[in-house]
């Protein structure tokens, strides 16, 4: 019999008319078999699944959930490990009954089905979208991992339409500089925007990584403002509407704004600030000595990664890592460093140079400009980790 | 028969200008084979003025969906509200996630109500830069477990309440569409806009 004990194990094999097994589960047994070369294997099936010895995990909160950093390799983020952060819960959307509305200071205020936008000439762009509030790393706690401390960062192929497409056949009027978009989920989210950045390179997404978007990140359809900050890109989008200013909406003056010195308020500060993190080793990881090579993930929302270095010593000397290509404009860059560990106590950390000539800055440096009680949005601080002799990796906290 | 160099002009956008491609052919090179043009130029067609997809939006089906409120009032409906009917609304449904007074702290919702314009804690008397946002808020967003199930007027009444606790307003005031606008809130000459520019400077 195909797949022995296939009966007690939930699995289900059925038959097509052309008699072919169709595997729908995976039962028990077909993971375990001492030697996989002496029982057939599963069959062909309609869905890929992961290993079972892969433990691939989002860490939820009530309102965020974060990418397994440490555990990924390239700079592409498997859709169902896409970081997320939401205001209202996922809702459901219909795709045939879903309608993008633009009106306001355009000529011809439209409303488009998700059919009309996937009939415009689509654009497929590969950047990395992050949360502005993507900094756990304040505090003593060490047993942090990347996911715990920046999970709130992911890189996908985005398709869709330019905006700048949108914008023109609606005929967006020369007096509007703003735009509202608006989602529909339980919140009815909404952030202004300035239509330069629709012009530029603003995208109305309906796929990542070659599917339909998850639910997560928008179904149907999404705003994507390659290099800004996540929370700008509204999710579910259901209406633009272009002004001559912007709407001061709540996401936009009490949240996703930051405390600076001298008692003011920073406002509308969208670019995500080029950063790195090592993903490897780091918590929970432990390592031998000899060779092994350290790697991690830089990008930057003001342009490509120009260098990444990295430190063995605690900051003392820096050296020069491999960047993996492609290095793209706005995307996750992967990163690596050859290292020889001979197995005394030490701190390796890394910094990025973006092609503005931005050096990541460390924590204090961060506090330095912008005050003690800036808060936690845009904060790209190097992050450092201490190895210890018994081959252990710790966060270190800066401060 | 092939041109030696085809120039074509492609409209990318009408945003973007023209490209000019230019496409080497060598009758050698291909052979003497009929090489169809259409098979050496990409968007032979180039972009329309319009697509002409999508439909005209009637301004009922906007109305439906335009409910965000601007700063200066404009977006607001007809109605009113008082700080008395708004206090009894949020004991009845704020309390809940915002705490009694909406003081507190450490609760689901976070604090609202802010005791001095310096505090640190983050609260709308000391950090919310325009009164019309209340408004636009609780309104598309609130109660969280019933967003958008307030009418208008329960609507400005907890905008009212909010203000008045925030000592915004004193608690006589009614709120609607004339004096919302008219608010002037304490934080927001704060607000400044974002100068970060990348460089070596950290901002």
């Amino acid at each position: 019999m195909l797949l022995g004990g296939a009966a007690t194990a939930a699995v289900a094999i059925t038959q097509t008319s052309f008699a072919k097994a169709v595997q729908i589960g995976i039962p028990e047994k077909a993971f375990g078999p001492d030697d996989p070369t002496k029982v057939p294997g599963a069959p062909p099936g309609e869905l890929g699944t992961r290993s079972k010895f892969e433990k691939l995990l989002k860490s939820p909160s009530e309102i965020s959930s974060r990418t397994p950093l440490q555990d990924l390799y390239g700079i592409i983020t498997p859709a169902d490990l896409h970081f997320e952060r939401h205001h209202g819960g996922v809702p459901v959307i219909d795709p045939a009954k879903y309608e993008l509305v633009i009106h306001g200071m355009v000529d011809k205020p439209t409303v488009f089905t998700l059919a009309d936008l996937k009939r415009f000439p689509s654009v497929s762009r590969i950047c990395f979208l992050e949360c502005s509030g993507n900094y756990r790393g304040r505090g003593t706690n060490q047993k942090l991992s990347p996911q715990d401390i920046c999970g709130l960062t992911s890189q996908s192929e985005w398709t869709g339409v330019l905006l700048s497409t949108l914008f023109r056949e609606v005929g967006v009027q020369p007096k509007a500089t703003w735009f509202l978009a608006e989602g529909s989920d339980a919140a009815v989210m909404t952030r202004s925007v300035p239509v330069s950045k629709g012009f530029d390179d603003a995208m109305i997404v309906y796929a990542q990584n070659g599917e339909p978007l998850r639910p997560e990140q928008g179904y149907p359809a999404r705003l994507f403002l390659p290099g800004w900050e996540g929370n700008a890109s509204v999710k579910w989008l259901r209406r633009l509407e272009l002004a001559d200013q912007p709407f001061m909406t709540r996401e936009e003056t009490s949240k996703y704004t930051e405390p600076i010195r001298n008692g003011k308020i920073r406002q509308f500060s969208f670019t995500i600030d080029a950063r790195s993190v090592i993903t490897y080793p780091t918590y929970p990881a432990t390592i031998q000595k000899g060779w092994l090579e350290i790697r991690g993930l830089a990008w930057s929302g003001r342009g490509k990664v120009r260098q990444v270095e990295v430190s063995t010593d605690n900051g003392k000397t820096w050296h020069l890592a491999q960047l993996q290509g492609p290095v793209l404009d706005k995307a996750h860059t992967r990163f690596r460093y050859l290292w020889q560990w001979n197995g005394s106590e030490t701190v390796i950390m890394s910094r990025v140079i973006d092609e503005t000539d931005y050096l990541q800055p460390t924590l204090r440096e961060l506090l330095t400009a912008r005050g003690a009680d800036t808060g936690g949005y845009h904060l790209n601080p190097i992050t450092a980790w201490e190895v210890k002799p018994n081959g252990q990796v710790l966060f270190r906290p800066e401060v | 028969m092939i041109p030696k160099t085809a120039c074509l002009k492609i409209l990318g956008a009408g945003l973007t200008g023209f490209l000019l491609v230019a496409v080497q052919a060598s009758d050698q090179a291909w052979g003497n084979s009929p090489v169809s043009e259409q098979s050496v130029k990409p968007d032979t067609l180039g972009w329309p003025a319009r697509f002409g997809l999508g439909r005209p939006a009637t301004a009922k089906e906007i109305a439906v969906v335009d409910i965000d409120v601007w700063p200066d009032g404009t977006g607001l409906p007809a109605g009113s509200g008082t700080v008395s009917a708004g206090k009894a609304l949020y004991t009845a449904q704020c309390t809940v996630c915002h705490g009694a007074t909406g003081t507190e702290s450490a609760t689901l919702g976070g604090r609202l109500v802010a005791t001095s314009l310096t505090g640190r804690e983050k609260a709308i008397g000391n950090y919310w830069p325009y009164a019309t946002t209340l408004f636009d808020y609780i309104r598309r967003a609130m109660p969280l477990t019933a967003p958008g199930s307030l009418s208008n007027d329960e609507v400005y009444s907890l905008t009212a309440f909010l203000l008045q606790a925030n000592q915004i307003i004193d608690s006589t005031v009614v709120i609607n569409a004339k004096t919302l606008p008219k608010v002037v809130m304490p934080a927001q000459k704060f607000f400044v806009p974002d100068d970060r520019k990348g460089g070596r400077e950290i901002r």
